[in-house]
């Protein structure tokens, strides 16, 4: 009982860190201390983190190449964009639509997600990486064709934004994606560091140990990519209604490709690599000249390289670093205690 | 009585015969040995009886857990695994980057009654339960002597720690029989020697059936009551170590080995 | 035009289509074969080839000697990339967990085709690919109202070629009874003495000579290059590869011809929107139905 009250103890503070935390970033930005722009950039921020994360899922802990999330991201924003611009609340209902709209196009997104899910996973291989790219594909092509929900290429314009408070925007924003955010990060690690969550990274490891240590391989390699699809589609519900216009061409191969590289970079399999590396890329995407003309030649360089050299990413460095000072740090102890 | 009834299985892969109507028969609790000389289809069989190959042909009936006898033809591993048949891998198919305990506990993942929202909520349910296997899997690597390494990555044991780790993950399915696939390969005289100890000891414990792969002829004398022998995917013979040591057709198969067969 | 004409017609471009797909899909049923890799790269491999033909047409003009040459020297330079890429990017991921050579594969992809827009002579935009002047347009055929173009029957004649030709070094030579051997079991292939390297590396270097001619005959069919021209192709031929049986030469020229006729007739006949949704559509198929293809035999991982 002492032990379990230790643990409601830990919860209660995480959660009030964690809401300090995101009180303060609301105050900041309310007060134009963190101005507007850097404020749209976290929020975006948060929307790439959101994705990577649900890559990092499929690919990262599943050990499943998935090449479409892009495609997902549309499914979950046109989805959404559709459902706020065609059900009519009274205004003090208006948070709620939009929570349950978000919420809709993640399972709209997810179903998408079953259904090329489930021919592809079932075999051994490599074909997911394949299927998916060229669903995004598709899904783009269709995006452009199908004018009467989508706009077509011209765009989908008008999609009403959180607020439409002009003084209030970037803090709504801003609160409503840190708190989707938030709860997606606890997700997905709680859900890893559970047996479901082991069984799935037991699949990446070895999937015929997996398999014969009772393992029902195809199972949670459906449940990963179908929930990997759910939270990309959230994202791009979040996404737009952040943005308020949408456009096929903003889900092209790119788009994938940066959540890759995001996911890659700050190292598979790491939540917090995922989480580090998708801020610092959206900011210095933002901000680094050399990144905005050169990025889509560094970034493939990106994904090579780390392959080749540092599998493990930033998260793996970082823990480099880590076990050289501990070790430089028991070298000194031992010396010590041999001097004394 | 007997737990596994395994009836004409064969396979081929290409043109290459492996295995050709394999016939045994293992009763309750027994200790039996497969050998035979490189490439004569021992691990092929595993992997017909656990689902991981398809047989062509014949019929593979085990009781399972739950008493009832069935036909594990078309069965998938995991599915086999669940009535409790377990096995270890020759060429060692640990989760390299996951740590020791969690190796293990992968294992229990099937017998654990909590589900995915109790995983992501953290329910009651979800720690009780997590304790539990914690502390199950702890037992088994004790008895292995690598509960002391627990937290390190399974990447990082020695060699021989790696072969008792799969041993351990094997257990925690709670098997009624187990296959064993070479487990000492690798080790020296003294190593092998205590781990024929802990297995002897596992089998008691746990009531298991063993089927058991080995290529060190002393240790499969020693320790098996009995000993199937497969040269080119057929079954050569079938006695006790006595009988199989003083086979004629037995040498000849291992002639060209240099192996001692006088147990 | 009646619609026995407007289908024959259909099914004549379909089989020229379907013959550039075939170019594409041996190499990538080939290297997958052989290094049990998706080679994410080979589409953009097949732009290069492409912009190689284009650049020596251009410097030469299109005469019949200067087309050749395009070939070969694209070929070429293909040829060498293919293996330049292997040595540098693949190689050292041999042993490493699959998921990391494909992610490594999707990396040269994008970086060819990212480069490829930003260095100078190639840019963002598409360019018109040269073709052969009036005074060299000798090769037409019209009978039953289905006309054939000069650029179809040429496509027809290389294709061929080049298929004969790989025939004859898979069946017929060291190297091609080498890839084989690796390609069945390369732990055995290794202990029986072939440098496996050596046959990684050809095997790469032939896949990626045959992109670039299906590059080639691509552009010359459009006739138009662009950055990103291998992207779609890519994707169908390797469809047109998982069709036929990855890993099998014989698939993956019956699945690319089937590829291209199902392309054309879908274009033609329901939708030229819908096209490449129905080759996705018929992926999934196979993949549902037989996964093996139609040569393809089940193999299953050594255990
Ligand atoms: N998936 C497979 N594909 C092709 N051939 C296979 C496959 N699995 C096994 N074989 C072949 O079947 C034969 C028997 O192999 P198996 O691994 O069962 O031998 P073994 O008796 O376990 O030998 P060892 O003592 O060396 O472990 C060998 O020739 C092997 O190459
Ligand atoms: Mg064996």
């Amino acid at each position: 009982m002492i032990i379990m009250n230790k643990r409601v103890l830990t919860f209660f503070k995480i959660a009030g860190l964690i809401l300090l935390g995101l009180l303060i970033g609301d105050a900041l930005i309310y007060a134009g201390i963190i101005d507007e722009y850097t404020a749209q950039i976290l929020t975006l921020a948060g929307i790439n983190v959101i994705i990577a994360l649900s890559l990092n899922l499929i690919s990262g802990f599943t050990g499943q190449l998935a090449l479409g999330h892009a495609g997902f991201m549309a499914i979950g924003a046109y989805a959404t964009a559709y459902l706020v611009m065609h059900i009519h609340v009274p205004q003090h209902l208006w948070p709620v639509l939009v929570g349950i709209s978000i919420i809709i196009g993640g399972i709209i997104t997810a179903f998408f997600g079953m259904v090329i899910g489930f021919p592809t996973l079932r075999l051994k291989g490599d074909y997911l990486a394949i299927v998916t790219l060229a669903f995004a594909e598709i899904i783009r092509v269709l995006m452009i064709n199908m004018e009467g929900i989508t706009g077509g290429a011209a765009g989908l314009k008008g999609i009403p934004l959180y607020t439409e408070d002009i003084n209030l925007g970037p803090v709504v924003s801003f609160t409503w994606i840190a708190v989707f955010m938030i709860l997606i990060i606890f997700l997905i690690r709680n859900l890893i560091k559970s047996s479901p969550g082991r069984a799935i990274v037991a699949i990446r490891e070895d999937e015929i140990a997996a398999d014969s240590m009772g393992v029902n391989v195809f199972y949670y390699k459906m449940f990963s990519f179908t929930l990997s699809a759910f939270i990309a589609g959230i994202g791009g519900g979040l996404y737009s209604l952040f943005f308020g216009y949408l456009n096929p061409t903003m889900f092209n191969f790119m788009k994938s490709a940066d959540f890759l590289v995001i996911v890659v970079l700050g190292g598979m399999g790491s939540i917090a690599g995922t989480v580090a590396t998708g801020f610092i890329l959206t900011y210095l995407q933002e901000f680094l000249r050399v990144l905005q003309d050169y990025r889509l030649v560094i970034y493939p360089l990106i994904l090579i390289f780390i392959m080749l050299f540092k599998p493990t990413g930033l998260a793996g460095i970082l823990e480099d670093i880590k076990t050289f000072i501990s070790k430089k740090i028991s070298a000194k102890a031992i010396r010590k205690t041999g001097e004394g | 009585m007997s737990i596994l009834q395994v009836q004409n299985i064969s396979i081929s892969f290409g043109g290459l015969k492996a295995v050709t109507s394999f016939n045994l028969s293992l009763t309750q609790g027994e200790l039996v040995g497969l050998i035979g000389p490189n490439g004569a289809g021992k691990t092929t069989v595993f992997n017909m009886l656990t689902g991981v190959y398809r047989p062509t042909d014949g019929d593979v009936y085990f009781e399972s857990n739950s008493g009832e006898t069935k036909n594990l033809i078309g069965l998938r591993p995991y599915q086999i695994t669940k009535i409790g048949m377990s096995r270890t891998f020759q060429n060692i198919r640990l989760f390299k980057d996951l740590t020791v305990l969690d190796n293990v506990r992968v294992a229990f993942h099937f017998n654990v009654k909590y589900n995915s929202w109790d995983g992501i909520f953290r329910t009651l349910r979800y720690y009780r339960e997590e304790d539990e296997i914690t502390v199950k899997a702890l037992e088994l690597l004790k008895i292995f002597h690598i509960d002391h390494k627990s937290n390190e990555l399974a990447k990082n044991l020695p060699y021989g720690e790696q072969r008792k780790l799969e041993i351990v993950r094997a257990l925690a399915t709670n098997p009624k029989l187990l296959l064993l696939d070479e487990p000492a390969a690798g080790m020296n005289p003294q190593e092998t020697k205590d781990l024929m100890g802990l297995i002897e000891f596992v089998r008691s414990k746990f009531h298991l059936t063993i089927l058991l792969i080995e290529h060190d002829m002393h240790l499969v004398m020693g320790i098996c009551e009995r000993v199937v022998v497969l040269d080119y995917g057929l079954t050569i013979a079938e006695g006790t170590p006595a009988e199989i040591s003083s086979n004629p057709k037995v040498i000849k198969a291992y002639l060209g080995e240099e192996v001692e067969v006088h147990a | 035009m009646g619609f026995v004409q407007e289908f024959l017609q259909q099914l004549v471009n379909g089989f020229s289509l379907g013959f550039i797909y075939a170019l594409i899909a041996l190499g990538y049923t080939m290297v997958y074969g052989i290094a049990k890799l998706i080679n994410f790269a080979h589409g953009d491999i097949l732009m290069v080839g492409a912009y190689g033909g284009f650049f020596v047409l251009i410097a030469l003009l299109v005469t019949p000697g200067s087309f050749i040459l395009s070939f070969v020297i694209a070929m070429l330079i293909c040829a060498l990339l293919g293996m330049f890429i292997e040595r540098t990017c693949y190689k050292p991921l041999r042993s490493a967990p699959r998921i990391n050579a494909l992610i490594t594969a999707i990396g040269v992809s994008f970086f060819l085709e990212n480069v490829a827009r930003v260095i100078k002579p190639i840019g963002p935009n598409p360019k018109e690919f040269p073709v052969f002047p009036q005074k060299f347009n000798l090769l037409e055929l019209d009978f039953l109202g289905v006309h054939i173009n000069q650029t179809q029957i040429i496509i027809f004649l290389v294709s061929v070629f080049l298929m004969f030709t790989l025939n004859y070094i898979v069946n017929n030579t060291k190297m091609g009874k080498a890839m084989r051997a690796v390609s069945f079991d390369r732990g055995a292939a290794y202990l029986m003495g072939i440098n496996v390297n050596r046959v990684i590396s050809f095997t790469f270097a032939i896949g990626s000579a045959l992109a670039a001619a299906a590059g080639i005959l691509f552009a010359s069919a459009y006739p138009q290059v662009e950055p990103l021209m291998g992207f779609m192709p890519g994707i169908k031929a390797f469809v047109a590869a998982v069709l036929g049986g990855i890993g099998s030469i014989p698939g993956a020229m019956v699945g690319g011809l089937i590829l291209g006729i199902a392309e054309t007739l879908s274009k033609g006949f329901i939708s030229s929107k819908l096209a490449d949704a129905i080759v996705f559509g018929i992926l999934i198929i196979i993949l549902v139905v037989k996964p093996s293809g139609i040569f393809g035999q089940n193999v299953s991982e050594k255990v």
